[in-house]
């Protein structure tokens, strides 16, 4: 079992500046009945994208034509809320591989990094020069360079270096899953519950 | 802790592991791709409680979906070995309330679910936080978790609280104060006269809310309260063994020295019967207050602020008391305890539920639920015209049946006031069940102060 590999991804960007976007509009409740990983991509963002009568509201973004891509650039504190991995699943499967904010609540950014879903965190004052990027041309490219630890608007050349821990590099460059990692751990753990035991 | 990865997170051994029918299932069947076994099944307890009926529990639930993910539930639990209280069983309940009634949650034990309020366990000194499902496989397979050390905050508050004033009162006025995401990254510890005065059920309530302004935690230092409300339950340390635990759990208290990365100070008179008027928890003000003007919200935060208020039908600057309202919801992780249902139903003793009003008062377990009987709290919600229910999380996140309709207002004793959170289109007011109650017999925004 492994996530995807990610190093370099340039793409087009889907802006979404609200703030406080929390796990109840990335995927309602309603929609976590599912027993498997796959296919949430179809709720994501239910009810902004679809009216009561599941007709397409125009004015979401996901349903403009003007905007697609592999980045989801959004407002700050992205992801608050419920503890439910399924936004992180509905976002991946819609075909997100990065999302940009300046802020992520916690459980989230967890969450999409144990799912292969880079969350990138960035200036506010950078964030409003992609929004801003996008604005202008909808076709504006973002390239995420992990190795490097850089985001860089490629429309302007402007470039900022992001955080990601050590360890979590190196599962995004190697595919690496955590279980793995934990289950090679098996011996100390053991020793350690022998060690309170006692 | 058992490891330390060198520049990444601390490898966290887990003492007690809840687990419920929606956020487990995909952690069983990534167990059964790599063919491996639950490492220690007794430190995990498991409860139907999301996603399941609040009334007729006895029947089959009719929505199949839900069927499915409760029966896979009862499946899982069984192929994998692991203990499962669920639909009927008279230890059924919410898997917050349900882990301190029965003396499961401990002090100083690290806890984790897969859910967001299990920062409710903290209420007790325990290391409680939520996880993701990836997580949950994890705890399974390994009985770890990867953690990276969170900063330190501390909020105090000191003094006596007013007339109806409650501790979900507290943790929506800290919210209102430093907003909704004003305590991300760190984990919490509530402290002061005004803490350690508070009972048991009152300090989870505020330990529970942690998350709703983006801590990872809560926690509140052991003390002869949190002893008194231990003793005897189910799975709480007997006899000899209780007595050495009770020392090892008076030992589990903040150095006077300690230093914290933040620290905030509160008094308890400058708190008053709170409600939020928004989208997210920080929304929220003085029940005899204003929405606060546009004026008064930071250039940037207007648009989310004007976004909220139009969901909600409301305008910048109104007062909301009078406001009329549509339905109430007494109930939840937050607030589904015995005590908050003495408290609504002490206010609505020998009233008469206001007619425009539709409310559903659901018990947070069986345990609760049989109490409320003995105790004739049932009767006395009858007696004024509330529907007495069956325990789960119900109109919290809606997942069931019990939604509340488009572009009704619901004030509500549960967490989270989100767009669509109670059913798409409902408007949430979130406040204590003394409010609530308030609102139930009147039909609008009022101050429980004013009718007790």
């Amino acid at each position: 079992m492994a996530i995807e590999k990610f190093n370099i991804l340039t793409s087009t960007c889907v802006p979404l500046p609200a703030e406080n976007v929390d796990t109840d509009q990335i995927i309602p409740a309603r929609f976590l009945k599912a027993t498997s990983r796959e296919g949430f991509g179809e709720n994501l963002f239910r009810d902004w994208r679809y009216d009561k009568d599941n007709t397409p509201r125009k004015e979401f973004v996901l349903n403009s034509p003007e905007y697609s891509g592999k980045i989801l650039v959004a407002g700050r504190n992205f992801g608050s809320g419920s503890s439910r991995e399924h936004a992180a699943w509905a976002i991946f499967d819609y075909g997100f591989r990065v999302v940009v904010s300046s802020f992520f609540a916690d459980i989230f950014k967890n969450n999409a990094m144990n799912n292969g879903l880079l969350p990138v965190q960035v200036s506010a004052n950078f964030l409003k020069n992609i929004f801003n990027e996008i604005e202008k041309d909808s076709q504006a490219q973002l390239e995420i360079h992990l190795e490097k630890q850089e985001i860089r608007l490629l429309s302007t050349g402007e470039r900022e270096k992001f955080e990601i821990n050590a360890y979590k590099k190196l599962c995004f460059l190697n595919g690496y899953d955590d279980i793995d990692f934990l289950l090679s751990k098996k011996e100390k753990i053991i020793a350690f519950e022998q060690q309170r035991g006692g | 802790m058992v490891d330390s990865v060198q520049d990444g997170p601390d490898v966290l051994y887990i003492d007690r592991h809840y687990i419920h029918e929606v956020t487990s299932p995909q952690a069983f069947s990534g167990l059964r791709k790599r063919g491996i076994s639950l490492f220690r099944p007794e430190r995990t307890l498991a409860t139907a409680d999301h996603n399941i009926p609040t009334q007729h529990q006895e029947l089959p639930i009719r929505e199949k979906l839900s069927r499915i993910q409760v029966e896979t539930l009862s499946e899982n639990c069984k192929e994998f070995d692991v203990e499962l209280y669920g639909l009927g069983h008279p230890h059924n309940g919410i898997v917050h309330v349900i882990g301190a009634e029965l003396g499961f949650t401990q002090p100083g034990m690290t806890i984790v679910c897969g859910d967001s309020h299990t920062s409710t366990h903290g209420a007790f000194g325990s290391i409680a936080f939520g996880i993701g499902t990836s997580e949950v496989e994890m705890v399974f397979a390994s009985q770890c978790v990867l953690q990276p050390k969170p900063k330190k905050m501390r909020i105090n508050i000191e003094g006596a609280l007013g007339k109806a004033v409650t501790s979900k009162d507290i943790i929506l006025y800290i919210i209102s104060q430093i907003s909704a995401s004003g305590a991300t990254g760190y984990f919490v510890e509530y402290a002061g006269s005004t803490i350690r005065s508070l009972s048991m059920e009152a300090r989870m309530t505020i330990c529970n809310m942690s998350i709703e302004m983006g801590a990872r935690g809560g926690l509140i230092a052991p003390d002869e309260i949190t002893f008194d409300y231990m003793n005897g339950r189910e799975f709480a340390p007997k006899d000899a063994d209780w007595d050495s635990a009770v020392e090892s759990w008076k030992l589990l208290q903040t150095e006077p020295d300690a230093v914290f990365d933040k620290e905030l100070y509160y008094r308890a008179e400058d708190i008053h019967p709170m409600i939020t008027y928004g989208t997210n928890p920080g929304m929220g003000t003085a029940i005899d207050g204003n929405i606060p003007k546009l004026e008064e919200i930071p250039a940037d935060e207007q648009p989310s602020f004007k976004k909220a208020l139009e969901y909600m039908n409301f305008v910048p600057g109104m007062k909301l008391a009078e406001h009329p309202i549509d339905y109430v919801f007494l109930g939840s992780c937050t607030n589904g305890r015995i005590e908050d249902i003495r408290a609504f139903a002490s206010l609505v003793k020998g009233k008469k539920k206001a007619g425009n009003v539709t409310a559903w008062i659901v018990p947070g377990s069986k345990q609760v639920e049989k109490q409320a009987y003995e105790e004739g709290l049932a009767e006395i919600l009858e007696q004024a015209g509330f529907e007495f229910r069956q325990p789960g999380c119900s109109a919290c996140l809606a997942m069931n049946e019990d939604k509340i309709p488009a572009g009704k207002y619901s004030v509500s004793t549960s967490n989270r006031n989100f767009e669509g959170r109670q059913g798409p289109g409902a408007r949430t007011l979130l406040a204590s069940p003394l409010t609530a109650a308030a609102a139930a017999v009147t039909g609008k925004i009022t101050n429980p102060a004013d009718l007790l």
